[in-house]
C-alpha cells in the first residue's frame, strides 16, 4: 500500500509543479506575445474590428487585462478541457492531437535505437578502454556530440541529393512523412520507411553518442568495483563477470537518462522536424511562438511539462524495477 | 599481466593436492606498476610457502605490498602490472596461465575474503543467488541442489534463518553478516587455500571476534592453508601459526608466531611490537615509536630500506640490501645483518625512549577543577524514510541521558562500537548549544545560557582534533595558514601570528622551517601533529580528541600518543578522548566511559574497568580485543556476543543490552524480567563504595569477570 | 534523444545531470570527480608540481592537444579575422550575389551579396562571446548557490531543489524564445540572450555542486573552521568552493558547448540573436534554405561551428582525464 500512497503523493506534487509552470508560461506568453502582429503581417487591410472581436472571443486580446484572460483561460481549460484557438481560429485540442501523432511516428524508432545502440556501444568501449577500437568509438561519439542536429541533418540531405542524382533514383526521401509512391502491395509502408530513414538517423546520432558516453563512464566506474572483483575471485570468467555483475549495475542509472530522454523528445525534435518537414510538436512549439499564438504556446508548454513529469515517474518505476535497493525503500 | 617470456605449459590439468608439496609456494615474486611518477616496485622478491592446514600471517603497514602479493596469487592484478617470479599451487605454476585457466582455479582451489564487506557483494542479486553462482561455476549442481548447499553454507557461517535470508539482498545485511556471506562463498567449493585480506579491518571489535572465530572454523572444516593479511598484530597472535613481516615490498622476517613475538630478529618487528599499546597491561612507560616513515617504492636507495629509521643502523646497512637469511633460531629468517645483536634484548634496549616529563601525581581527582560537566545529555534524531517525501518514521536516541565529568589534567576515554553515540556526544558538546535535554557545563559556563559572544570565548578553551588528518587539514593551504586560522579569527594580534605559528610547530615536534609546505608534503603522523598544533593555537583548557590515531599506522601512532601525553602534562590540558581502539584508551586515559546504544554502561578508572570490568558489555568488548601476545591470546577464553547491534531507533526494552547479554542467559526468570522491564541506571556498586573506588556501572547484576 | 535545445549538450558529459534532474535521488557527487581526493594547489612552490602533473597528463592525450591547438586557431581567427577579411560583414558586393568561393570571396557570398567569410568570423565572435560569458556566469552562480545551499542545510537545499524541478518542467527553450521574440530588434539582443541563457542554465550545475559539497561541509577541516569561529562566508569561499574547482573548470567547458548549442538553435529559428546582429546560428538558419543549391552559405559557418564545439569538447574531455584522479589513464595509457 505504501508504494501506491507514495506514488500518489508524488503525482500530486508533480501536478502542483506543473500547474505553477504552466501558469507562469501563460503569464509570460500573454505578456510577451501579441496576436495582433500575426494579423497585421498577414493582411494590413483586414477588418480591424472583426479581428479584434475574434481575438477577444479567443481570449487572447492584449487589450483585455492579463489577469482576466488568465482566469478565463483557467476556466476554459480546467472546466471544459478546451485549450482555446490560435489567432487564426484553429482549435488547439485537435491541432495538437494531430501533431502528437506525427511526433510519435517520427521519434519512436529513433528513441529505441539510440538507447540500445548507445548502451551497447558504451559498455563495449568501456571494456576495451584504451584499445584502438575504444578510441575510434570515442572519437566518433565526440564528433557526433559536437555536431548540432541542424548541421548533421542538412549535410545528410546534401549527401542524399548527391546520391539520388548519381544513382538516378529517389532512394532517399527527405521531405515530409510520406510522398507519391507506387501501387504495389506495401508501397505506402516502404515510402514511409524511406521518409523516416534520414530523420531517424538525425535523431539517433546525437542521443546515441550521449547515451554511449554515459554508459561508458558508468561502466568504467563499476568495472573497478569490489563486487566485480569478488565475482572474479569466485572463478567467473571476465566476460561473464562483466556482463552479469558490472553491466547489470551500470545500467541502473541509464533508466533515468532514458526516461528523461523519452520525455523531452516529443517536443525536442524541433530541428529535425524543421529540416525534414515533419509537422510535429517540436515544430509547432516554434511556429506557435512565431505566429504569436498564445494558447498554442501554452498548450505546448503544458504538454512538454507532462512529458517531463511522466519521464520522472517512468524513471522511478524503471529504477524500482531494476534496483532492489530502491525497491526496499 | 605482462611477461616477457610466455611460458609453455605442458598440462592444463588443475593443481591437485599432493603430499609433501606445499599448498602455496611463492618464490622471488616481483611486481611492478607503472605510475605517474615512474615505475612502482610494489613487491620485491617475496618468497613464502603455505602448507595445508597452516595459517600464515602476512603483516605489514599500509603500502608494504601485502595486498599486491595476494592479488598476484589470485591473478587479479591490473593488466598493467608486471609480475615476475613464480607462484605454485600444489607444485603447479600459476603465473603466465591464461585467464580462463585461472578462472577454473579461482573459487575452486583458491578463495579470497576481502576487506570491505559492504561493497564486496553485487547489490542487485540476492545473496542466495550469489552463492549459487559460486557453486555452479565450478560444479555441476542442479539449481535445487545448489540452493540447498547455499542454505547449508549460510547456516555454517552463522546466518540465522537462512531459508529466508538467502532471498534477501546484500543491503539488507549488516557489515558483519555480509562478511559471513563472503566467507560462505569462499568456502563454498572447499578450497585448498584461503586468502583473507584484512577481513576484519572494517568491522567493530566484537564483530571482528565473531568473524575471526568463524575463519578458524572455516579453516578447520576445509583444512585449507590460510594466508591472513593484516596490520593488526593482535589478530596475527591469535590466529597464525607462522608469520611473515613485510616492509617496503619485501619480507623482512619470517618465523613461527611465538618466535616473531618473543624472539624477533628484525628491528622493524621489534619496533612494531614496542610501539603497540597493550589492552591488558597498565601503562607505566611511554611507547617506543619508530621514527620516520616508510620509503617510497619508486626509487629505493641501495641498502636496507629500514636503515633510515633503524636505531641500530650503521654504514654497512646502507651498502647493500640484506637478503633474507637463516638466523640463530630454527625456521627463522630475517633480513637484518645484525640479527644476533637483537637476541634477548627488550624493545627499550634497542629503541630510544621518548622523553616525557613525569606527571605530578594527581593528589586526588576531586582536587582538580571540573573542566567539563555533562549531566543527563540527550540527543535524538528523527529517523527519515523515503527519497523525496522524507517522512518521519521514528526517533533515534543517539545519546540517551549520559552524564560524566572531566577534571583538570584528566583524560577521559569514551569507547564503544560504531553507532553507540560517542561521536554524537562530542559533537553536542562542541556545538556549545543548549542540549535537547540535560546540561553541558564547560569551565563553569552552562551552554544553555551562552550568548553568541560568550560562546566564541568559550570556544577558545574547547578545541578539537579529528580522526583523519587528511580530511581535517585544508589541502589547499600551507600549514602556516592552517595553524594561523584560529588565531586570525579570534583577535590574535596580526604581528605576532607568525612567531606564534613557529612556536606551535616546535611544540608539536615539527620543523618550523616547513611552515610554508602543504599538507600533502607531510606524512599522516606529521599531519596529525599539524592538527594538534592548530587545536592548541588558542591555548585551550580542554581538547576533544576524536579517534586521533586510528587512521595512522602503528609505528606512527605511538609518536602521536606520546606527544599528546607530553602536551597534557606540560600545558595542563584535559582530554576527552574518543576511540574504538581500547588498547589506545588504556594507554592514554585515566578514566574510561563505555558506551552502548547511546548510554554509558560503565564508567571508572581505566585500570579498574579494564582489569575488573563489571558490566557484561565491557567484558565482551574487552574480551574481543586481540592481544598481541600469542601465548596469552591463544589461551584466552572469549566472550562472543551474538548477533548485531540492535537499531538505535528501536532499542530493546529495559536494559538495552539484554538481547545480547551473556549474563542475562544465566539468570533466573524473575531476574530476567527485571532486565527486560527496568532500565538500569549508572550507579556505584556496594563493593565499589566500600573499596572507595570512583566507578559506576549500569547493570542490575554486576559481577567482575577478568578477561585478559 | 534530446536535440540540442537545452542542456542536452551539457548533460552529455555529466552523468549526474540527469540524475539530478530526476527528483529521485541526490546526484551522485563523486561520480565526476572526487574533490576531496585531488585538491587544487595554490600559487606557490608546490602548486607547480600539481599543475605540472595535470598539464603532463593533459598533454599526453591526443584530443587535448588537438582541442587546445584548434581552440587557439579559432580564437585567433575570431580576433584577427576581421582585419584579415577582404570585406566587412556589413558591406554588400553588388557584383557578387550567391557567388561560389573564390579568391575575392573566400567562402563565397550569399543572396544579399554579403561576404560569407566576414559574416562567419562575425558570427563566430558572437557565438564565442555568448558561450564563454554564459558559462562563466553559470559557474559563478552555481558555485555560490550550490555551496551555500549545502552549507546552510536542508531548507535552502529544498528550495533549490524545488526551483530546479520547476525550471525542468518549464521548457526553458520556449520561455527564452518567447521573451527574445518580444524584444526582437532591440540593440542589446546579445546581452539579453546571455542573461536569459545563464538564468536558465545554472540550476543543474548548482544542484550537482550542492551534492558534491554536501559531503564537504562535513569535512573535518570545515567543521574545525566552524569550531574556530571562522565566519560562514569565509568558510564557503575559502574552504568549500575551492574543492569543487576542478569540477567547475570541466563544467565550464561543457557550459560553453551548451550555451553555443542553445544559442545556435534559438537563432536558427529566428529567436535568440536578432538581426542586424549575426551569430553562427542566424547564419545557419539563413543558409539552410539555399543549402541544396548554394551549399557554401551553409557549410562554411557549419564547419566552423563543428570545429569550435569539437575543440571545446576535446579540451573538456582531456581536462577531466587530467584532473580526475579516478581516471584510469594515469600511467597505464
Amino acid at each position: 500500500m505504501s508504494v501506491l500512497r507514495y506514488l500518489a503523493r508524488r503525482i500530486v506534487n508533480y501536478a502542483i509543479l506543473l500547474f505553477i509552470a504552466v501558469s507562469l508560461a501563460y503569464l509570460v506568453a500573454s505578456a510577451a506575445l501579441d496576436p495582433r502582429n500575426a494579423f497585421d503581417r498577414q493582411n494590413p487591410n483586414l477588418n480591424w474590428a472583426a479581428g479584434n472581436a475574434s481575438l477577444t472571443a479567443y481570449n487572447i486580446n492584449p487589450e483585455t487585462s492579463i489577469w482576466t484572460r488568465y482566469v478565463r483561460w483557467l476556466n476554459m481549460v480546467f472546466v471544459h478541457w478546451n485549450w482555446g484557438q490560435t489567432p487564426r481560429g484553429e482549435v488547439i485540442n485537435s491541432l495538437i492531437a494531430t501533431r502528437i501523432g506525427v511526433s510519435v511516428r517520427l521519434v519512436t524508432i529513433g528513441t529505441i535505437l539510440s538507447l540500445v545502440l548507445g548502451v551497447a556501444l558504451g559498455a563495449w568501449s568501456a571494456v576495451r578502454q584504451y584499445h584502438w577500437s575504444d578510441r575510434v568509438v570515442s572519437l566518433i561519439c565526440m564528433l557526433l556530440i559536437s555536431t548540432p542536429t541542424m548541421v548533421l541533418a542538412v549535410v545528410m540531405q546534401l549527401a542524399a541529393i548527391r546520391f539520388n542524382q548519381a544513382t538516378g533514383t529517389q532512394f532517399f526521401q527527405f521531405i515530409g512523412e510520406t510522398g507519391t509512391h507506387g501501387s504495389y502491395f506495401g508501397a505506402a509502408f516502404i515510402s514511409r520507411l524511406q521518409h523516416l530513414l534520414l530523420p531517424t538517423i538525425s535523431l539517433t546520432a546525437l542521443s546515441m553518442a550521449t547515451y554511449s558516453r554515459y554508459q561508458r563512464n558508468l561502466m568504467l566506474d563499476t568495472l573497478g568495483a569490489d563486487y566485480v572483483r569478488t565475482a572474479r575471485a569466485k572463478g567467473l570468467r571476465k566476460s561473464y563477470a562483466i556482463r552479469h555483475h558490472a553491466l547489470r549495475n551500470a545500467i541502473i542509472p541509464m533508466a533515468t537518462y532514458f526516461a528523461f530522454g523519452v520525455a523531452t523528445v516529443f517536443v525536442g525534435a524541433t530541428v529535425t522536424e524543421q529540416v525534414f518537414g515533419w509537422n510535429g510538436m517540436g515544430l509547432y512549439s516554434v511556429t506557435s511562438i512565431q505566429n504569436q499564438d498564445i494558447n498554442g504556446t501554452v498548450a505546448v508548454v503544458a504538454f512538454s511539462g507532462v512529458c517531463v513529469l511522466a519521464g520522472a515517474l517512468l524513471s522511478d518505476i524503471l529504477i524500482a524495477a531494476i534496483d532492489p535497493r530502491v525497491r526496499a525503500r | 599481466m605482462s611477461r616477457n617470456n610466455k611460458p609453455v605449459f605442458t598440462s592444463d590439468a588443475l593443481p591437485e593436492r599432493t603430499s609433501g608439496v606445499p599448498v602455496l609456494e611463492i618464490s622471488d615474486l616481483n611486481v611492478r606498476f607503472p605510475s605517474e611518477d615512474g615505475v612502482v616496485h610494489a613487491v620485491r622478491g617475496v618468497s613464502l610457502t603455505v602448507n595445508a592446514g597452516e595459517v600464515v600471517g602476512l603483516v605489514g603497514e599500509s603500502g608494504s605490498g601485502k595486498s599486491v602479493t595476494s592479488m598476484s596469487v589470485m591473478g587479479l592484478l591490473d593488466e598493467s602490472a608486471d609480475v615476475q617470479g613464480s607462484i605454485k599451487l600444489h607444485g603447479t605454476e600459476l603465473l603466465g596461465r591464461s585467464d580462463n585457466w585461472m578462472s577454473e582455479v579461482r573459487g575452486r582451489k583458491i578463495a579470497m575474503v576481502f576487506q570491505d564487506p559492504l561493497s564486496a557483494l553485487t547489490p542487485v542479486y540476492t545473496i542466495g543467488d550469489q552463492i549459487v553462482e559460486a557453486l555452479q561455476v565450478h560444479g555441476s549442481y542442479s539449481d535445487k541442489d545448489a540452493w540447498q548447499r547455499a542454505l547449508e553454507l549460510l547456516r555454517m557461517v552463522g546466518i540465522p534463518n537462512p531459508e529466508v535470508r538467502a532471498k534477501n539482498f546484500p543491503h539488507e545485511f549488516s557489515g558483519g553478516m555480509r562478511q559471513r556471506v563472503v566467507i560462505a562463498m569462499a568456502i563454498a567449493n572447499d578450497p585448498d587455500l584461503i586468502i583473507a585480506d584484512e577481513p576484519t579491518t572494517a568491522l567493530d571489535v566484537t564483530i571482528q571476534a565473531q568473524i575471526l572465530d568463524l575463519l578458524r572454523v572455516a579453516q578447520r572444516e576445509t583444512h585449507a592453508g590460510v594466508v591472513m593479511i593484516t596490520h593488526d598484530l593482535g589478530v596475527v597472535a591469535g590466529l597464525a601459526d607462522r608469520v611473515a613481516v613485510m616492509y617496503a615490498g619485501r619480507i623482512v622476517e619470517r618465523a613461527d608466531v611465538n618466535d616473531v613475538f618473543y624472539h624477533s630478529r628484525h628491528p622493524y618487528t621489534v619496533g612494531l611490537l614496542g610501539s603497540l599499546p597493550r589492552p591488558d597491561l597498565d601503562k607505566d612507560e611511554p611507547l617506543t615509536p619508530v621514527e620516520g616513515n616508510p620509503p617510497s617504492l619508486l626509487e629505493l636507495p641501495p641498502g636496507c630500506p629500514f636503515a633510515p629509521r633503524c636505531p641500530m643502523a650503521s654504514a654497512e646497512c646502507e651498502a647493500a640490501e640484506p637478503p633474507l637469511l637463516e638466523t640463530d633460531l630454527p625456521r627463522h629468517t630475517s633480513a637484518c645483518i645484525k640479527f644476533d645483536a637483537l637476541a634477548d634484548k627488550s624493545y627499550e634496549e634497542i629503541y630510544p625512549k621518548d622523553e616525557i616529563p613525569a606527571a605530578s601525581e594527581m593528589a586526588s581527582r576531586d582536587a582538580g577543577e571540573v573542566i567539563l560537566h555533562v549531566d543527563g545529555l540527550v540527543k535524538t534524531y528523527p529517523l527519515m524514510k523515503g527519497a523525496v517525501f522524507k517522512r518521519r518514521v521514528g526517533t533515534v536516541h543517539a545519546v540517551d541521558h549520559i552524564s560524566f565529568d572531566i577534571h583538570s589534567g584528566e583524560t577521559l576515554g569514551l569507547v564503544g562500537e560504531s553507532g553507540c553515540g560517542k561521536t554524537t556526544t562530542i559533537m553536542s558538546i562542541l556545538e556549545l548549544a543548549k542540549p535537547e535535554e540535560g546540561r553541558i557545563v564547560v569551565l563553569g559556563h552552562d551552554t544553555a545560557e551562552l550568548s553568541k559572544a560568550d560562546r566564541k570565548k568559550v570556544r577558545q578553551d574547547l578545541q578539537v582534533v579529528f580522526q583523519d588528518p587528511m580530511a581535517s587539514l585544508d589541502p589547499r593551504l600551507p600549514i602556516s595558514d592552517i595553524i594561523a586560522e584560529p588565531l586570525k579569527y579570534n583577535g590574535y594580534p596580526k604581528s605576532r601570528i607568525g612567531a606564534k605559528v613557529e612556536e606551535l610547530m616546535a611544540l608539536v615536534g615539527l620543523e618550523p622551517a616547513h611552515a610554508n609546505r602543504y599538507p600533502r608534503n607531510f606524512s599522516g603522523g606529521q599531519k596529525q601533529r599539524v592538527g594538534i598544533a592548530r587545536a592548541l593555537a588558542l591555548e585551550p583548557k580542554l581538547l576533544v580528541l576524536d579517534e586521533p590515531v586510528s587512521a595512522l599506522d602503528v609505528s606512527i601512532q605511538a609518536g602521536v600518543l606520546n606527544l599528546l601525553e607530553k602536551l597534557r602534562i606540560e600545558m595542563g590540558l584535559s582530554y576527552l578522548f574518543v576511540a574504538h581502539d581500547l588498547s589506545v584508551v588504556r594507554h592514554i586515559a585515566h578514566r574510561v566511559a563505555v558506551m552502548y546504544l547511546g548510554r554509558i554502561v560503565e564508567l571508572g578508572p581505566v585500570g579498574e574497568v579494564f582489569d575488573h570490568p563489571e558490566h557484561p558489555y565491557s567484558q565482551s568488548l574487552l574480551s574481543a580485543i586481540p592481544v598481541p601476545d600469542p601465548i596469552k591470546e591463544k589461551g584466552r577464553k572469549r566472550i562472543l556476543l551474538e548477533g548485531d547491534l540492535p537499531s538505535p531507533a528501536n532499542p530493546p526494552s529495559g536494559c538495552p543490552f539484554h538481547t545480547r547479554c551473556p549474563k542475562f542467559k544465566t539468570l533466573g526468570e524473575a531476574d530476567q524480567a527485571r532486565c527486560t522491564g527496568e532500565t538500569p541506571l549508572l550507579a556505584s556498586t556496594d563493593a565499589d563504595t566500600q573499596r572507595g573506588d570512583d566507578r559506576q556501572v549500569a547493570c542490575h547484576f554486576p559481577e567482575v569477570v577478568s578477561v585478559f | 534523444m534530446v536535440e540540442p535545445n537545452f542542456s542536452s549538450g551539457r548533460a552529455a558529459e555529466r552523468p549526474d545531470a540527469a540524475v539530478g534532474s530526476a527528483p529521485l535521488a541526490e546526484p551522485a557527487a563523486g561520480a565526476a570527480i572526487d574533490p576531496s581526493k585531488e585538491p587544487e594547489g595554490r600559487k606557490e612552490t608546490k602548486h607547480l608540481s600539481r599543475s605540472r602533473l595535470i598539464w603532463r597528463r593533459y598533454w599526453r592525450s591526443a584530443g587535448g592537444k588537438i582541442g587546445l591547438v584548434g581552440l587557439a586557431v579559432i580564437l585567433l581567427l575570431a580576433l584577427i579575422g576581421p582585419s584579415l577579411a577582404l570585406w566587412d560583414y556589413w558591406v554588400v558586393d553588388d557584383n557578387a550575389f550567391l557567388s561560389m568561393p573564390s579568391g575575392d570571396h573566400w567562402f563565397g557570398t550569399n543572396q544579399g551579396g554579403f561576404d560569407v567569410f566576414a559574416m562567419t568570423v562575425e558570427g563566430l565572435r558572437k557565438s564565442l562571446v555568448i558561450g564563454f560569458a554564459v558559462a562563466a556566469i553559470v559557474e559563478i552562480l552555481a558555485a555560490l548557490i550550490g555551496a551555500s545551499a549545502a552549507y546552510f542545510g536542508k531548507k535552502v537545499g529544498m528550495v533549490l531543489q524545488w526551483i530546479t524541478d520547476l525550471l525542468l518542467v518549464v521548457p526553458s527553450f520556449l520561455i527564452i524564445a518567447i521573451i527574445s521574440q518580444h524584444t526582437a530588434g532591440s540593440k542589446s539582443s546579445t546581452w539579453l540572450l546571455i542573461i536569459l541563457l545563464a538564468a536558465f542554465s545554472w540550476m543543474i550545475s548548482a544542484r550537482v555542486i550542492r551534492a558534491m559539497t554536501l559531503s564537504l561541509v562535513n569535512l573535518d577541516y570545515v567543521t574545525a573552521a566552524k569550531f574556530m569561529s571562522v565566519p560562514s562566508l569565509v568558510v564557503i569561499v575559502k574552504h568549500v568552493i575551492p574543492n569543487v574547482a576542478s569540477y567547475l573548470i570541466i563544467d565550464f567547458t561543457l557550459g560553453v558547448v551548451g550555451a553555443i548549442m542553445s544559442e545556435t538553435t534559438l537563432s536558427f529559428f529566428g529567436f535568440g540573436v536578432q538581426k542586424p546582429e549575426t551569430s553562427l546560428g542566424t547564419l545557419l538558419g539563413d543558409g539552410m534554405a539555399s543549402a541544396t543549391t548554394s551549399p557554401w552559405i551553409f557549410l562554411f559557418p557549419a564547419g566552423v561551428l563543428v570545429v569550435l564545439l569539437l575543440c571545446v569538447n576535446f579540451v573538456g574531455d582531456a581536462l577531466r582525464d587530467a584532473i580526475d584522479p579516478s581516471s584510469k589513464s594515469g600511467g597505464a595509457a
